[in-house]
């Protein structure tokens, strides 16, 4: 086990934003987490890195775990001079060839004497990858990784992830919207709606009744409708499926 | 040499500027400008808290200081904003102060020498104090550098590296504190938070590194003390108001000299373009 959560509830304020999530992960793991905007995604990934108390259940994390973490949104400030090859080694000097090849493998290479301020959307999240990459992590949390790129530099970005979770063996879980890559590239998706509405195989999830309710595919033309959340009864049976 | 007031009054200048360097990038850089106004501000509840119980200024303004930045640490983000409560506690704590001090009945108190400090009187114990102060502040920052300046970048990313945002952000404050009641004696407290942002915010624009900003701005502050030094001294003018507007003289001809390259250096290239 990696990560795990026991019957997990999160407050913000005093506004219930998650409830009752039991997630458990184990290495080589790949999970993404879908659900309609304000459902809880990255509050329950800052929930699993500490930033946010638990306002019931726990976290469990293996035991000196290290974690990669990709923020939905890294504002930089413009007072704060810092050059990609000084952030690559916050919060530890990492030795100049591995920050070459990490730079390399995240497709770019020639960034290193660049201001992070400077840096395009696309090319933030590269370096956040590499950053996040170098410290060989156990866990890679990812949050919209691929906001910010194109379709060719979104599935480059998928697929270098892939191939990291291969040669570290470590688990990703990570929050997406392009729901037709999750479809394609996880293993297990969960569908998180303030509480996980359904979870499972890619092919199980987008048949379940519940998927399609809370993304609006009662009529499959209307895609436009992709994230209208209807009010939808949360008592009403979930699907699981182990594993 | 230390006999020698001028040189006293230089080497608690430079002392000053060395720990307000560092310090004063991160309240540029976390945007807490106001912080160390506020912190300095306070520090006169404990001028008054000194001479009421007679003992040495340092230990009262570092007490109410300390408290100060603790308190406004706890209860920042709990329903009011960080400058609404700094505005709230700076000024309150300075009103009660100047009220505090002037019941103060039999000592005959120089409020000016407090307000804007008294450089040319600091003596071997002072600048001993100065440079003790000085000294821990830098190896305080210095051996939590990465975990603050991670912090200070993106709290979610220090917490993802296993470092805890608000412990560093107390260190922070608890450094604040520090330099705010060693330099009193030298800038005073309405002028502290100039030593602290103005050589921050003038070396931000020649500094690619956080590392290199905070040596600049070291190297900026250390030169304005000893130049308005020297000018207060032919002149005779207040000493800390001098060093103050030194460093904002160098804040304004360093900015105008940076533009003024950049624009020639744009200007040239398109020249060569053309041609």
């Amino acid at each position: 086990m990696v990560i795990q959560t026991r019957n997990l509830s999160v407050r913000i304020g005093k506004v219930p934003i998650l409830s009752g999530i039991d997630l458990h992960v184990e290495r080589g793991d790949i999970v993404t987490v879908i659900g309609p905007n304000g459902s809880g995604k990255s509050t329950l990934l800052r929930t699993l890195i500490g930033a946010l108390k638990p306002s019931g259940g726990q976290v469990i994390r293996e035991p000196g775990l290290s974690i990669g973490y990709l923020p939905q949104r890294l504002h930089i400030d413009e007072t704060l001079p810092m050059t990609v090859k000084r952030f690559l080694q916050l919060p530890h000097r990492v030795p100049y060839a591995e920050i070459q090849a990490a730079m390399a493998n995240a497709g770019v290479p020639g960034l290193l004497d660049q201001q992070l301020m400077s840096l395009s959307g696309g090319q933030l999240q590269r370096v956040l990858l590499a950053r996040a990459l170098l410290d060989k992590p156990g866990l890679l949390l990812l949050d919209e990784p691929t906001q910010g790129l194109d379709r060719r530099g979104a599935s480059d970005f998928y697929r270098h992830i892939d191939s990291a979770r291969k040669t570290l063996n470590c688990a990703v879980i990570m929050v997406s919207h392009d729901l037709q890559v999750v479809m394609r590239q996880s293993e297990r998706v969960i569908c998180l709606n303030g509480h996980i509405c359904c979870e499972g195989k890619p092919e199980v999830v987008s048949n379940s009744a519940e998927y399609r309710e809370l993304f609006g595919f009662e009529d499959e033309e209307d895609t436009l409708a992709l994230y209208k959340h209807r009010g939808h009864d949360h008592s009403a049976g979930c699907i699981r499926e182990a594993g | 040499m230390l006999d020698d007031f001028l040189v006293r009054a230089a080497l608690a200048g430079i002392g000053v500027s060395l720990a307000a360097a560092p310090l004063g990038c991160f309240i540029v850089w976390r945007r807490m400008a106001y912080f160390g106004d506020a912190t300095a501000h306070a520090a006169m509840l404990g001028v008054a808290l000194s001479l009421t119980l007679s003992t040495p200024i340092f230990a009262g303004v570092l007490l109410i200081s300390l408290l100060m930045a603790v308190t406004v640490s706890t209860l920042s983000g709990r329903g009011y904003a960080m400058d609404t409560l700094l505005g709230v506690m700076a000024h309150s704590a300075l009103a009660v102060g100047l009220v505090a001090v002037s019941f103060l009945s039999g000592v005959r108190i120089d409020l000016m020498a407090y307000l804007f400090g008294d450089i040319l009187a600091v003596g071997k114990t002072d600048l001993a104090i100065i440079w003790g102060g000085a000294l821990l502040v830098l190896v305080m920052v210095g051996y939590r550098w990465s975990a603050l300046l991670l912090s200070t970048l993106n709290p979610d990313l220090a917490l993802a590296s296993g470092i805890s945002p608000r412990r560093e952000q107390l260190v922070l404050t608890i450094a604040l504190a520090i330099v705010v009641a060693v330099a009193i004696k030298v800038v005073g407290v309405l002028l502290i938070a100039a030593m602290l942002i103005i050589p921050a915010a003038t070396a931000r624009r020649f500094s690619r590194t956080p590392e290199v900003m905070a040596l600049m701005a070291a190297i900026i502050g250390a030169c304005a003390s000893v130049t308005g030094l020297t000018f207060s001294y032919h002149f005779d003018s207040p000493t800390g108001p001098t060093i103050v507007c030194v460093v904002a003289f160098l804040f304004v001809v360093l900015n105008a000299v940076n533009t003024l390259t950049r624009r020639m250096g744009r200007h040239f290239r398109s020249g060569q373009q053309v041609l």
